[in-house]
């Protein structure tokens, strides 16, 4: 049985109280109904024994959902404002809508899988170390800057509606990791730093294992997993690991 | 390519006392010494040689000396021979000309035009070895107001406080990240800081995981724009925790740690893979705006569950009192404002030497400008960038200042002779190295011992200075301009310090 939370004019610092007592009280579940912009949900749920939690969210988060995550697994029955999974480290966070600006900004390790679009400055300087290998997966689209100084981890942008890539600056100083465009995207809308590939069946093995974990979390998505992977998908990855190496007189 | 710029230095060796022991060979991580088998003597190339003076300390005969080489060009007021060799380099290699350490270019420093005040019959000067003197100092947000209760004796504070510092003298070490510096010099500074009952600052680089509960008591943890190393337990074990929005020797810029830096240990530290680049964006680009600003401070809170104090760091630039006047209401609640001098392990020397302004300057518009809006008491401020000694700090506190960190001070405690060649990562003194040959030098006891003297001597310094002045705590000095004079100062100093001329 879930714990409850009405977050129905519940400031953030109050429902964040109310969380991290629940953690602390040994409750796995939570559910949070009426959420209405409250901010860095998940954010104060570091413990040193490492307790872990289960959090659903009913309404729209507010800025920087899941930043610094710790491990806990955050689903939102809605939109997510901006900053969602802002430096995570371990977790998943599932958004059944859409998420706004630097989503996954530096995140190290964990998932995130938004149903449909994205704003500016995904995954921006995503990273990755050791065991810990970041994954983003967008149904939608992406806005600009996607993947700006990307130095690890994994993005996979499906456009599930077909709309076609209309991103700029995509990877701009990427020195690591990998982006996935389902459907294609012109030279001049990534950086000087990204190489435009085709896929090879390495590649699609890592599509299929992670689009079928999409599908799993969005059951409600009409485009089935064999379309998907059936159709056209381009890597991006980084030129160099060093974009700096030659920049100054030594 | 032929480069034809002239050697720095000039290697001078006496072959009389010289013993054909070959430290010198051994010592220098630049090569400028061999040794010659068939001739049975060292040579050395002017070439190579930093000018760190490691040789010349080493050498157990005393038989070399390093002085910069006395070659010039025709004299001439505009071209200056750093002008014309600094050209040539750059047209030698096409790149963008790096140094370290602080700015080294003759900027007034005016700690050296202000004079201190001292107690003459009236008001009597103290003698802090029979006073307490009390330079305890609480860095962090204070209440507006006080509600305090007291019912039969019973004194309680009824005003919620916020979590602040406690550091037994107000000099907290800058923040130097592993990566830039060596391991041992890192550790140093942390035994240092825990035995003075200081802080350190980790810098962006992260904590070592086996240092966090030993250190993590005297430690700042820092959130740079490359967001390295970070992680619930790294900002928890900490006792705050600091952004780093700019620096005093490279405002406006990011920085790049380069691969052959990232050695398997600072990769894990870092957590990045090892080899790769390092690159901390110049701006974070979660923080375009104050909003954003207020957002990720109020994220650390969140994160830190409201129990340490939030530090923003900037850089002293044009109208950054404006600013520093929004980052306190965005929440921040120590300001950590880093001045032109301040150093660095590696920065473009064309910014190093041409952005930014003296940190004097700084503290006094800072001070003021939060006074003036009522807001001072929100923030504590931390001043850096060209400490060089215990006058230094108790000005900058008369000047508006609670707190000063000192980075190349502590450098300089260690071994440091400022050759400004941290970029090269060949650090013969083991400080900014990564090389385990050249850091095994730097003995973490000895050097902490060194840093905490150091802490040890000024803090005897502030003691008498402030018992000279008739005052038994540093906090009736803090912002305490009257007790400060400038000599040589045109009046628009004179304005912008807050401080009477001498005599006045």
């Amino acid at each position: 049985m879930a714990a409850q939370i009405d977050a129905a004019d519940v400031k953030t610092k109050e429902l964040n109280d109310r969380l991290r007592e629940l953690l602390l009280s040994g409750a796995k579940r939570v559910r949070i109904r009426n959420v209405c912009g409250q901010r860095y949900i998940g954010t104060r749920l570091y413990t040193p024994q490492g307790l872990r939690m289960e959090i659903e969210v009913f309404g729209t988060a507010g800025n920087d959902l899941a930043a610094f995550l710790y491990g806990h697994r955050i689903a939102v029955h809605g939109n997510a404002q901006d900053g969602v999974g802002n430096t995570m480290d371990a977790g998943e966070v599932i958004v059944r809508g859409r998420a706004g600006d630097v989503l996954g900004f530096s995140m190290r390790g964990g998932e995130i899988y938004v149903r449909d679009g994205c704003g500016y400055r995904a995954a921006l300087h995503m990273k990755e170390y050791e065991g810990k290998r970041p994954v983003l997966v967008v149904g939608g689209r992406s806005q600009d800057f996607l993947g700006e100084y990307m130095a690890g981890g994994v993005v996979i942008v499906l456009d599930l509606a077909g709309e076609s890539h209309d991103a700029h600056f995509i990877g701009t100083g990427m020195h690591g990791g990998v982006i996935y465009l389902r459907g294609s995207v012109e030279e001049s809308q990534v950086g000087d730093q990204v190489e435009i590939s085709p896929v090879d069946d390495a590649d699609r093995a890592v599509l299929a294992d992670y689009v079928t974990r999409f599908l799993e979390r969005f059951p409600e998505t009409e485009v089935t997993k064999e379309e998907i992977l059936a159709s056209g998908f381009v890597r991006l990855t980084p030129r160099s690991r060093r974009p700096y190496g030659n920049l100054y007189a030594y | 390519m032929k480069s034809f710029v002239f050697p720095e230095f000039q290697v001078i060796r006496d072959e009389e006392k010289c013993g054909q022991c070959r430290g010198c060979e051994r010592q220098c991580a630049f090569g400028t010494h061999t040794y010659d088998p068939a001739a049975d003597r060292l040579v050395s190339d002017d070439r190579k040689c930093a000018g760190c003076q490691r040789c010349v300390i080493f050498c157990p005969k005393d038989a070399i000396e390093v002085r910069p080489s006395p070659s010039f060009y025709r004299p001439n007021a505009s071209w200056s021979r750093e002008k014309i060799e600094d050209l040539k380099r750059q047209a030698e290699t096409g790149g963008v000309l790096l140094t370290g350490c602080g700015s080294d270019k003759p900027f007034r420093i005016y700690w050296d035009h202000i004079v201190l005040n001292a107690s003459q019959v009236t008001n009597p000067s103290l003698d802090p070895l029979r006073e307490p003197m009390e330079l305890r100092t609480f860095l962090g947000r204070k209440p507006d107001m006080m509600d305090i209760s007291a019912d039969s004796g019973e004194v309680e504070i009824r005003t919620e406080l916020n979590p602040n510092l406690v550091v037994e003298t107000p000099i907290l070490f800058s923040a130097m990240s592993y990566g830039a510096i060596s391991y041992n010099a890192f550790k140093s500074l942390a035994t240092a800081a825990c035995k003075s009952k200081t802080y350190f600052n980790t810098g962006e680089g992260g904590l070592p995981r086996e240092m966090r509960e030993e250190f993590g008591r005297c430690a700042i943890v820092q959130v740079a724009s490359g967001r390295f190393g970070i992680d619930a337990e790294y900002l928890n074990i900490a006792q705050a925790v600091e952004i780093k929005v700019g620096q005093g020797a490279k405002p406006g810029i990011g920085g790049h740690l380069p691969g052959e830096k990232v050695s398997l240990s600072v990769a894990e530290t870092r957590m990045i893979p090892q080899g790769t680049d390092a690159i901390s964006p110049a701006p974070h680009h979660d923080i375009y705006s104050i909003e954003d600003l207020s957002t990720l401070i109020t994220a650390l809170k969140e994160a830190t569950n409201y129990e340490k104090p939030i530090s923003v760091k900037i850089a002293a630039v044009h109208n950054f009192a404006a600013i520093a006047s929004g980052i306190v209401r965005a929440g921040a609640d120590i300001i950590a404002i880093d001045g032109l001098r301040g150093g660095t392990g590696a920065a473009p020397k064309a910014i190093r030497d041409n952005v930014g302004i003296p940190t004097e300057l700084a503290i006094s518009s800072l001070d003021r400008r939060l006074r003036e809006e009522g807001i001072r008491n929100r923030c504590s401020i931390i001043s850096a960038g060209g400490i060089r000694c215990s006058s230094d700090v108790i000005k900058a506190i008369a000047l508006g200042a609670d707190a000063v960190y000192i980075g190349s001070a502590a450098l300089i405690a260690m071994g440091c002779t400022l050759c400004q060649k941290c970029y090269t990562g060949k650090c013969n003194w083991g400080i900014c190295t990564q090389d385990p040959r050249l850091s095994g030098r730097l003995n973490v006891e000895i050097a902490s011992e060194r840093l905490s003297n150091l802490i040890s001597a000024w803090s005897h310094e502030i003691r008498e200075m402030l018992g000279g002045m008739g005052i038994n705590a540093l906090e009736s000095l803090r912002g305490n301009r009257d007790h400060l004079r400038g000599i040589g100062l045109y009046e628009w100093e004179l304005d912008v310090l807050g401080i009477k001329g001498a005599g006045e």
